[in-house]
Formats: C-alpha cells, structure tokens, sequence
C-alpha cells in the first residue's frame, strides 16, 4: 500500500473514485452503468490528447503544445469532408487525419528550431493559422461523418465504449514507448537536463522533433474520433482541449517542470475531470458554480498529489 | 611578517582557513593591503586566489582567521554591504554589468546614494567622467546600451564604474584580469591610472595572467600555491623567470617520466586544424595516447572540449559507432540527471548499444551497469537509488562509466576531478592508464597540475588558443607555467 500510495498516479485515482462514488450514491446507484459508461467514453477524448501532452510537458520547463484544439478542428474537418460519409474512403480519412497532424507537428517545430520562437508561443500562433484553415476549407458547413464510423464511435463492445478501446489501446503503445523504449528515456533526460542530455549523446533536436509531431498525430486522431462521435466536425470542437489537455497530465502526477512522465495518471486524472463535471451536474449545480468548484477540485488535488516525495 | 595592525593597514586578512568539502582552498593566509600601494596576487589555478577574493569582498566568510579594517577587527560583521561601505570594489573577471541597461543606468545600480529626480544627469556625469580620466579618447556613448558595446569596451566600462565615485571614497579597487579583452594601449592606460589612484593614497590588488603587467604595475607581489602565501617581495626584487619559479613547487620528484613517443607514422583520431594568430598550433589526438589540456581556468579549454564534441554531430538522429563521449566536470550543469536512478545515469551514452527495435533490453542494460559498479565501485546498495544519494565522488565515477562503458576511441573530459577525494581520484587514474593502454584516447582538461603531469602530451592554453606543445620530459609544472602566463600584452 506504501508503495502504490508512492506512485505519482495514485492521487488521480482516488480522487476520480472518490468522485464517481459520489455521484453514484446520490443517485442510489441506479446509474451506475450510465455514469461509468459516460466516463470512460468522454474521459478517451481527454486521454489520446492528454498521452501527446504528457510527452511534450515532460521536454522541460516552456515546452506544451497549445495547438491542440485546433489540430483537432482541422483534422476532423478534413477527414470527414474527403470521406463525404462514404463509407469506402474510411481508410483514406483515417491516412489524411494522420497525415495532417505530421505536417502541424513539423511546422510547430519548425517554428520553435529555426525561428527559435519559445514553443508557448509558437504553438499559439501555429494554432491560429490551423483554425484559420479549417475555417477556409469547412466554410462553416457541418459534414457528416459516414455511418460505420458513427457506429463504431458511439458503439460498444462488451458493455465499453469503442473509444475507450482505441484510448486503452493507444495507451498500452505509449506506455512501452515511455518505459522500455529508448524513446522515452530520452525524452525523459532532455527534461531534467537538456546541456547534460546532449552531452551524454542523447539526439536532443530528433526526439524533441519526434515529440511534437507524436503530440499532433494524437490530437488528430482525437479530432477524427471526436467528430464522428458527435456527428460531425464543429469548429469549436476542440476548445475545452487547450486546458483539459494540460490540467490531466498535470493531476495525474507527470512533473510540471519536466523529466518525468506516467501513462495511468492520465487515465486517472481524465476520468476524475470528467467525473466532476457530471457530479455537480447530477447535484444539479448551476454553470458558474460548477466552474468555480471544477477549479476548487483540481487545485485540491494537485496539492495533494504534489506532496509526495520526487520520485 | 608582522601581523601587528598599523594605521596604514587598509585591508588586512590574517590567517585565514576555509574549506570547501574535501580540498581546502585556504589553508592559513595572511595577507595585507596598504593606503598607497598597488600589491600584485599571482599564483596557477587553485592556489587560492579566488577564494581570496571572495573572502575580502565579504562573498564567503572564513572557517578561521580574522578579517581587519584599518586595523579593526570587522570579522564578526563583514559581508558585502560592509566591505562596500569601507571603500571596496571589485572588478571580476565574468564581467557582471547588465546587457540590456544603458551604462548610465549600469551606473545607477553600482552607486546607491544616486537617486531623485535627475539620477540620470548625475550618473552620466560621474561615468563619464571616470571614463574621460582613465581611458582619454575611450568613444564611449554612456547613452548606448551593455550588449551593444565590443567586450574591450564593456570592460573599460566596468573598470571605470569602479573607481567612480559619488558618495562613499573609493579606497581599495581589486582588478581580477582587468586587461584580458583590453589592447596594449588600452591596458597601459589602466596600468598609468593605477599608478596615479595609487599615488593619492588608494589602495588596488591587481590579478593578472600577464606577468609583466604585474610587475610593473604592483609595488609589492603576493605569490599563493596551495592554499599558501609562498612568496612576498618588493616588485623590484622579482623578475618574470623568479615570479615563474616562485608559483611552482619546491622540485618535486615525479614517479616516472614517459618518454615522448614517436607518432610520425600514426593517423590521429581527433584533429582540429588551428585558428588565429601566430604561432597557431593545432589539436589532434592519436590512438592510446592521453593528451592533457593545461593552462589557467578559463582559457578555452572547456570550450574546445565541447567544440570537439559537437564537431561529430548527432543532435538530430544517434551517432552509431559515436567517436566521442563526454565526461562532465561540473556534474550538476553538465552531467548528472537528478530524476533518474544510478542505473539510468549510468547507460545512458550506451543506451543505443542496449536496444532492439527501439526497446532497451532491460537485463543486459541492468548486467553492465553491474560489471562498470564492481570495476569502478561505485559506493552505493542498490543501482536504483536515485543518483543525487551519491556522494560526489562517486557520482563523478558514475559519470566516468557513462563514457567508459562505450565503445568510442575518444573520451573527452572536462576537469572531471573537481571537488573529488584523493582516493576516488588514484582509482580513476589508474583505470585511464589501463583504458589508454588498450588504445583508447583521452583528452583530459584539468586544473591539476598532477594530473597534467600523468599525461603523455601537454596543450597549454592561453587567451583561448593554444600557445605550447609539450611531450616528454619536458611536460613539467615550471614550462606550463611558463606558457600559461604572458610576459607581456599581445
């Protein structure tokens, strides 16, 4: 118990049980299954672009990724208008949404290398050019996605939701990224000392590269995902991402300052940020205090969360 | 010498010890400056000038010994504030004025009692002033910017913003290199200016690579070795040769001299061609040899080091088959990473060695780090303790195994030794010599003159280049001395 209380994770699973719990016993349990389905499917959004997040918050102190909510725009929109809800282009859709994240990641750090831009500001400015196009090519039309992707992105398989599935699976692929692979470890000394990193042979521009185009290729996926589940790309979709995006990896215990990641606290702190939003909804609170007790919370928690000793 | 306070004692510092860790910088000093005299403090690296330094401008206090004030003991309650109130200045070597400020406003910030309406006008007056006295025809435009002046200028700035005066008198200016950016002429002015500050009863201690500068300069010289005042005589007394012969050792007898080798015949693994004015030697390294990098601090030998290091690229995709690795001397800005385990730190330059399809194969990672613990023995229970749970020392042995567990032929080392016990140091050089004799290279800066010692070939550097060769017999502290200190100003 010690040990797993030591786990930098651990204070984002208590705190989304402690939540879920609430919320189920105001109910007397009768949703139960609602809730906890609902959780898992809107917490999967937060995740995929919670996972890319974590990886660039962990390059050290300056690097986050605020191009995410428009990646997602823009990635979703492309997709779904190339599709036209055909549902023989869902492979096409799927290349062109990932291709799209590779070329935001490329120009994000294009922007920070060669114009030396701190990456804040050069994935803010990338993030207005991205909307911008995805304005121009959507011209505000809302496209419908094709009928096997609505499917599968509302369905369920064994009672859990599709999308926690692919969320579950991208998951496990981050995780042996970030601890077996040499990838991770790398990202990980850059973090806690890029001067030092280099020096020890570590390619610091590579996998500061790889980095930032991993975090779009997520965010694009999440986009695509996200616009067939809702029934088509909005461009406003991505907005509640900018914060969601940080404040997971931030509550599920990866240090602010860099150096040090884990792939379960963003299950934890997604499923907790969803979880809340739902319980006061259920408390029947209105918009503004939700707000203000949403903020409460997640102060509360990363208090709690940052007394543990550095790992 | 008599420790007995007189009135004419500005500055006195009397048996003053202080420790950092293991290795003692001051080991016992006395040292005194008088109203009216220019006293030259010379001495190689880590004889303990610096510390010195410090010590009178109240930037650390002594483990021992007393601080005087024109014959007052001010031990108890010296720090910066008081030192800077009795009249002392400093001008340190790493130039400390603000790039982005104006040099009136540079000005500003050096004097306090400036302040009101009108600060500006004042301060401009007081800079320019100083300027116009030391340096007449200096073109300096106070209104311009720090950073957009040359590093000969900013310096003539600096120096003049400590002598100025707007308050308090200005009694005692340490200059540490004053002239290492200034030219001849620039550098004579300085020299005339002391003489004149001197000549009205100021008190200066002037720290300078260039020996005759020194001697020209100084009334008295202060010569430190270890920690000690070794030698201390009227200017005149000394002569370049006798100030040289004074900073090195009393003869020591040297284990074993390693005959010069011939390299005629051999490729070298590492070369820099050379830059600069003449005589411009050039770097390369041959196999198995280790080639020491020598000089005072600062010179330009960590930055050849890194300069030879990133000449091989791989900041975007791993080196395979790297040709260097680099072992850090200052441990917390270039070496360690705190996060990670003993472990992590210990395989991280071997890393791509260790994975397969971009995994690292953890059991044959856990296995070397195993062998490179018994074979340096590193001191700790577990590699899995976080690295910060090492004592220095041994940290500095794990960041050796970070290079030496590779398989590249060069290992770049930037004065590892720092701050390391003697016994961690013997085992450290005795597994180099082995490394070397199974043919790989080291190049090793180091501030020691030992280590120097133990290498096969010499660079010596001065003002950022390299000024000598030495092999053989003749890698001896009295010809690195020699090289390290100019006779007189390029």
């Amino acid at each position: 118990m010690r040990t797993l209380a030591a786990k930098p994770w651990f204070w984002s699973f208590v705190a989304a049980f402690g939540v879920w719990l609430a919320t189920i016993l105001f109910t007397g349990g009768a949703s139960t299954i609602g809730v906890s389905q609902a959780a898992l499917t809107f917490a999967a959004f937060s995740i995929i672009v919670g996972l890319g997040q974590m990886f660039v918050i962990t390059l050290g102190p300056g690097n986050v990724d605020l191009s995410i909510p428009s990646t997602m725009t823009l990635a979703g929109t492309v997709a779904l208008k190339v599709m036209e809800t055909n549902d023989g282009l869902v492979l096409l859709g799927l290349i062109l949404a990932v291709l799209v994240g590779l070329c935001i990641g490329v120009v994000n750090y294009g922007l920070i290398k060669l114009l030396r831009i701190p990456p804040i500001i050069a994935t803010l400015s990338s993030s207005f050019i991205i909307q911008s196009t995805a304005i121009w090519y959507n011209r505000g039309i809302r496209i419908k996605p094709p009928a096997t992707l609505i499917q599968f992105a509302t369905g369920t398989t064994l009672g859990i939701p599709n999308v926690a599935l692919v969320a579950l699976l991208i998951s496990v692929v981050i995780w042996v990224l970030l601890e077996k692979g040499i990838y991770g470890r790398r990202v990980s000394a850059i973090g806690q000392n890029m001067r030092a990193a280099r020096l020890a042979g570590v390619p610091v521009d590579g996998t500061r590269f790889a980095t930032y185009v991993l975090c779009a290729v997520l965010a694009s996926l999440a986009g695509l995902l996200l616009s067939c589940f809702s029934g088509g790309a909005a461009l406003n979709m991505g907005t509640e991402y900018l914060l969601s995006s940080i404040a997971v990896v931030v509550i599920g215990g990866t240090a602010v300052a860099g150096g040090s990641a884990n792939v379960p606290g963003i299950w934890g702190g997604s499923l907790f940020l969803f979880l809340v939003v739902s319980m006061l909804n259920t408390y029947g609170a209105s918009a503004g205090v939700r707000l203000l007790l949403t903020g409460i919370i997640i102060i509360g928690v990363i208090l709690a969360a940052s007394r543990r000793p550095l790992a | 010498m008599d420790t007995a306070a007189t009135s004419r004692d500005m500055l006195a510092v009397n048996g003053a010890e202080k420790s950092f860790g293991a290795v003692r910088a001051l080991a016992g000093v006395d040292f005194v400056v008088r109203a009216g005299e220019c006293v030259g403090l010379v001495g190689h690296n880590g004889a303990g000038k610096s510390t010195l330094v410090t010590l009178m401008t109240g930037g650390t206090k002594p483990d021992r010994g007393r601080i005087l004030l024109d014959g007052q003991d001010a031990t108890g309650s010296y720090g910066f504030a008081a030192a800077r109130e009795h009249g002392l200045r400093c001008v340190f070597q790493e130039l400390s004025l603000c790039p982005n400020l104006t040099v009136t406003e540079n000005t500003r910030i050096a004097h306090r009692s400036i302040s009101g309406l009108g600060w500006r006008r004042r301060a401009e007056q007081v800079i320019r002033q100083k300027l116009d006295e030391i340096f007449p025809g200096h073109g300096i435009d106070v209104g311009t910017t720090i950073a957009s002046l040359s590093i000969a200028k900013r310096q003539m700035v600096e120096i003049a913003t400590a002598f100025s005066e707007s308050e308090a008198k200005v009694r005692l200016v340490i200059l540490d290199e004053p002239t290492s950016s200034l030219d001849a002429t620039l550098a004579g002015q300085l020299l005339a200016y002391v003489r004149k500050f001197v000549g009205a009863g100021g008190s200066v201690v002037v720290i300078s690579h260039i020996l005759g500068e020194i001697l020209s300069a100084a009334d008295r010289v202060v010569v430190m070795k270890d920690g000690k005042v070794v030698a201390e005589r009227p200017a005149s007394e000394f002569t370049v040769a006798s100030l040289v012969a004074a900073m090195g050792s009393v003869v020591r007898e040297r284990d074993a001299v390693r005959p010069a080798r011939d390299q005629s015949g051999q490729t070298p693994v590492l070369a820099q061609t050379a830059t600069g004015p003449e005589p411009a030697i050039g770097f390369v390294a041959y196999p198995g040899e280790i080639v020491g990098l020598a000089g005072l601090g600062g010179h330009g030998q960590t930055r050849t080091l890194i300069g030879l290091y990133r000449d091989q690229g791989g900041d975007w995709i791993a080196r395979r088959d790297s040709k260097v690795a680099f072992v850090a001397g200052d441990r917390h800005v270039d070496g360690n990473l705190p996060l990670w385990s003993i472990l992590k730190n210990l395989t991280l330059t071997l890393l791509p060695d260790l994975t397969r399809f971009g995994l690292v194969q953890h059991r044959a990672e856990a296995a070397v780090a195993q062998q490179w613990r018994a074979r340096i023995e590193v001191r700790t229970q577990d590699l899995d303790n976080p690295i910060l749970s090492l004592s220095g020392g041994n940290q500095q042995k794990v960041l050796f195994a970070r290079a030496l567990a590779t398989r590249v032929p060069v290992v770049l080392m930037d004065d590892p030794m720092r701050g390391v016990d003697i016994g961690t140091k013997q085992e450290v050089y005795a597994i180099l010599r082995s490394e070397a004799d199974k043919g790989r290279t080291f190049v090793w800066y180091s501030t020691e003159m030992d280590e120097i010692c133990q290498c096969d070939r010499v660079y010596v550097f001065r003002e950022g280049r390299i000024v000598a060769e030495l092999r053989g017999a003749d890698i001896a502290e009295s010809h690195i001395l020699a090289a390290s200190f100019a006779e007189q100003a390029a």
